[in-house]
């Protein structure tokens, strides 16, 4: 039998990096195949590849055993190959249905059939069970449901060769175990899937192989029977990592951050309070869409207030803007890092170095032999992967993108430092590296508060969580008492008969 | 970064083909006067260009500085031929004037949050009308300079034979060179210009850094203003300054700034600039008819946008979603 499709020999030369050096995949009809790999490994690249969006220096595609090119996205999408793209590319002026059918809108005689196109989109968004009505401008959306969206866009394509690249990296489990099972039910009508992930636990789940990539290269493969974690990290990594949790008990004693009923914008009506301590990891978790991102950027001040107080060390913080936040030391790391957290045509140089730029300038005038200093030890000690520090973030693969965002705000020196999803995509070495940062930096006294959608993330580098339910906290949980089932239900809004 | 360096290449190659081809066809072009009086109106126009192209940088758009040259022009023209003022308080009442209208175009457009176009685009027929309606739509002129001759010589001067526009140019491009490439201020214009968004979550105040842009094109405006009244000599308020904003535009445009935002340079401006005027000069050299002057203009205005555009196709184009 013919693989669906076959990549032989892909190379892709960028200046100054080879993103591949000859990389082979096969997918059947009716499989998952995983593709892993650490940040940069070429992963996207190879995928961008089948959905005609880059074109590779040398190497052969075939499609059920004819070779083909793959010149532009409609060839593609004619060839029957869908693809998730890691970034987004929804149009936030635009609501979910149009969205969804964007540039295949169902029309009779030229003009758009709403109908025809609400309908269909509603069947696809309760297939994946996001509730959310079809005529929400997307700029209401948080970026878990516009993930959800795109993943219905390419649903709608009813493709041969499904490809998700990293289509949960901001989903929560409930929506990923959603996830998990249109999957199944498309491998079972034949579809061939290509998975990407960095989240191991849910490809052991689904994946009937996994396929390893690694500085561009073939790493290996490894059939179903043999999946184990140790094993993946080995092929991705090219050795055993250590796998201890970096987690100590934290002594944290008193409260740094102190948020009185707090309003946000999205839940006016869900007054919201907690402290954070000095020196302790505090998070939020709960589904997508409970609120918790709204949260940390009201206390940025990103999100007008819609009331309620926000107290560092007993002083209070004027709300609504984050040049205030930033000089009383509290700083963000945002979810959305193309839109928000970096500017992605600049070096990676001047993003790390953009809030505080002050630091590194006399009179106003910027000491570049200082800032570059400043840049290249946070882009060493985040082992970011890229050619220099003059390159464009947009040419570095996401999880160095991410990478760059972290490192751009723990060189702010915060007393409180807030990450909404910090290892978004970022492979299972850097994660480690980012926890052990974030861990000398709670030994200082910082008080750190998390968002986070994974759930082996929450489990593992929190003192206490706090579960969100449709814009209230249902619960907060000392370390001692978390697992997986308390977050959920406290996260379905059940209460815990403790 | 690359990209900017050819950017200003490209315009400097385009730059010595017309002069060298205009040399050729007229031995008058390197003639002492003409170069003199070219460099002049390249010192007076480069000035509010610069502030032009600082407006383009932020993402915005100033429409209004013709305009603003009528109305200061006039309101110069009668503090000090009027009224008799001391002429330093005249020229810094003109150019705080300038300044003030720049910082309410920066106010509606930052914190009532007008359109640039929209709030310019206003001010462009507000001034004009004001103009003609304080002169009383009668041609202002200083005449004899009675009282402030001083200040009437200095505005028209040479430095060692060098025009004085042309050295204020030099003076305050450099200036504004140190500001834009060197300093926090000028990289905090660019991080607004390219994606605003980013930088408030990077703890810039935005509107600030906007309105500021508005604030020192509404100063060169001013201090343009008054070299360029005291060229022309008398100020018809229905004509002075016509679609000086556009060249303001045009030469920032030329010069590498992108419409969108985030990008350009003072050199860039500067040879834009320099390269309109050349133009100009062209026209009134080679004899082509003076009707032609404006097509003349846009034809090579199109031609540079196009080589840019050409020589930038290479670099995939910035996505917008
Ligand atoms: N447009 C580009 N210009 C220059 N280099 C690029 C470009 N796109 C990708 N690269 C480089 O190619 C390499 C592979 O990138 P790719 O995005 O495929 O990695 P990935 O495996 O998907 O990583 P991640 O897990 O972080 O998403 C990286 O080193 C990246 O910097
Ligand atoms: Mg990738």
């Amino acid at each position: 039998m013919n693989p669906i499709v076959e990549v032989r020999g892909a190379v892709k030369r960028y200046p100054g990096v080879t993103a591949l050096g000859g990389v082979s995949l096969k997918v059947f009809g009716g499989e998952v195949v995983a593709l892993i790999g650490e940040n940069g490994a070429g992963k996207s690249t190879l995928m961008k590849i089948l959905g005609g969006l880059v074109h590779p220096d040398q190497g052969e595609i075939l499609i059920d055993g004819k070779p083909v090119q793959i010149s532009s996205v409609s060839v593609a999408t004619s060839l029957g190959i869908s693809l998730i793209h890691q970034e987004l590319n929804t149009l936030d002026n635009i609501d979910v249905a149009g969205n969804v059918f964007l540039g295949r809108e169902p029309s009779r005689f030229g003009i758009i059939d709403r109908a025809k196109m609400r309908a269909d989109a509603k069947e696809l968004l309760d297939r994946l069970g996001l509730p959310i009505s079809v005529d929400t401008s997307l700029q209401k959306l948080s970026l878990a449901q516009k993930q959800m969206v795109e993943i219905a866009k390419a649903l709608s394509l009813d493709a041969k060769v499904l490809i998700m690249d990293e289509p949960t990296s901001s989903l929560t489990l409930t929506e990923t175990e959603q996830l998990l099972k249109i999957v199944e039910d498309l491998r079972k009508r034949g579809v061939g899937i290509v998975y990407i992930s960095h989240r191991l636990g849910e490809v052991k789940e689904i994946a009937d192989r996994v396929v390893g990539m690694r500085d561009g290269q073939n790493a290996g493969e490894i059939p179903k029977e043999e999946i184990t974690h140790e094993r993946m990290v080995k092929m991705m990594v090219g050795r055993d990592l250590d796998r201890s949790s970096v987690v100590t008990e934290s002594t944290a004693k008193e409260d740094r951050l102190v948020v009185r009923d707090l309003r946000t914008k999205r839940y006016p009506a869900c007054p919201i309070s907690f402290e954070v301590k000095a020196g302790e990891v505090f998070c939020l978790s709960g589904l997508v869409g409970a609120g918790r991102s709204e949260v940390v950027q009201t206390i940025f001040g990103t999100d007008a207030s819609q009331g309620g107080t926000v107290a560092l060390d007993g002083k209070k913080i004027r709300s609504g803007n984050p040049h205030d936040a930033i000089e009383a030391g509290i700083c963000l790391v945002p979810e959305d890092r193309r839109n928000v957290g970096l500017i992605v045509e600049w070096s990676v140089k001047n993003n790390i170095t953009l809030p505080g730029l002050e630091k590194f300038a006399r009179v106003g005038l910027i000491d570049r032999g200082m800032e570059s200093e400043a840049a290249s030890v946070q882009s060493k000690s985040l082992g970011v992967k890229t050619p220099n520090l003059d390159a464009a973030v947009s040419n570095l693969s996401g999880g160095n993108q991410q990478k760059v965002v972290v490192g751009k705000w723990m060189l702010q020196n915060p007393k409180v430092l807030i990450l909404d999803e910090p290892t978004r995509g970022v492979d299972v070495g850097a994660k480690a590296e980012i926890y052990q940062l974030m861990r000398g930096l709670t030994a200082q006294g910082v008080a750190i508060l998390m968002v986070s959608s994974d759930m082996e993330e929450v489990l593992g580098v929190s003192d206490r969580v706090a579960v969100m339910h449709e814009g209230s906290i249902s619960g907060v949980l000392p370390r001692k008492d978390c697992s997986e089932e308390a977050i959920m239900r406290l996260a379905v809004g059940k209460e815990n008969h403790a | 970064m690359k990209g900017l360096l050819r950017k200003e290449t490209g315009i400097f190659i385009l730059l010595l083909v017309v002069c060298i081809a205009t040399a050729l066809k007229s031995h008058q072009f390197l003639g002492v006067e003409n170069l003199q009086n070219t460099s002049r109106l390249i010192g007076m126009y480069g000035i509010f260009s610069i502030g032009a192209g600082l407006v383009i940088i932020t993402g915005g758009i100033e429409l209004s500085v013709g305009s603003m040259f009528a109305l200061l022009g006039v309101i110069l023209a009668i503090l000090l031929t009027d009224k008799h003022w001391n002429p330093i308080a005249a020229i810094v009442t003109i150019v705080l004037l300038g300044t003030g209208l720049g910082a309410f175009h920066g106010f509606l457009i930052t914190r009532v949050k007008l359109q640039p176009f929209i709030v310019t685009l206003c001010g462009l027929l507000f001034y004009r009308g004001i103009a003609r309606f304080v002169a009383d739509d009668q041609t202002k002129g200083f005449g004899d300079a009675v009282g402030f001759e001083g200040l009437q010589k200095f505005a028209t001067s040479n430095v060692l034979g060098v025009p004085m526009p042309f050295v204020m140019l030099i003076v305050l491009s450099v200036v504004m060179w140190v500001v834009l490439h060197r300093s926090v201020y000028g990289r905090h214009l660019f991080a607004v210009g390219r994606n605003e968004e980013a930088a408030r979550y990077s703890g810039i105040n935005t509107k600030r850094v906007i309105a500021s842009a508005y604030v020192i094109s509404g100063l060169l405006a001013g201090v343009a203003g008054i070299m360029i009244a005291f060229y022309t000599n008398s100020i018809s308020p229905s004509s002075h300054g016509n679609f000086y904003e556009l060249y303001g535009i045009a030469a920032a445009v030329l010069g590498g700034c992108s419409l969108r935002g985030g990008e350009g340079t003072i050199i860039g401006i500067i040879l834009g600039t320099i390269l309109l005027q050349v133009l100009q000069n062209l026209v009134n050299l080679l004899g082509i008819p003076s009707s032609l002057n404006f097509a003349v203009m846009g034809a090579v205005i199109l031609l540079g946008v196009l080589a840019d555009q050409l020589l930038s196709n290479r670099t995939p184009r910035k996505r917008t979603a």
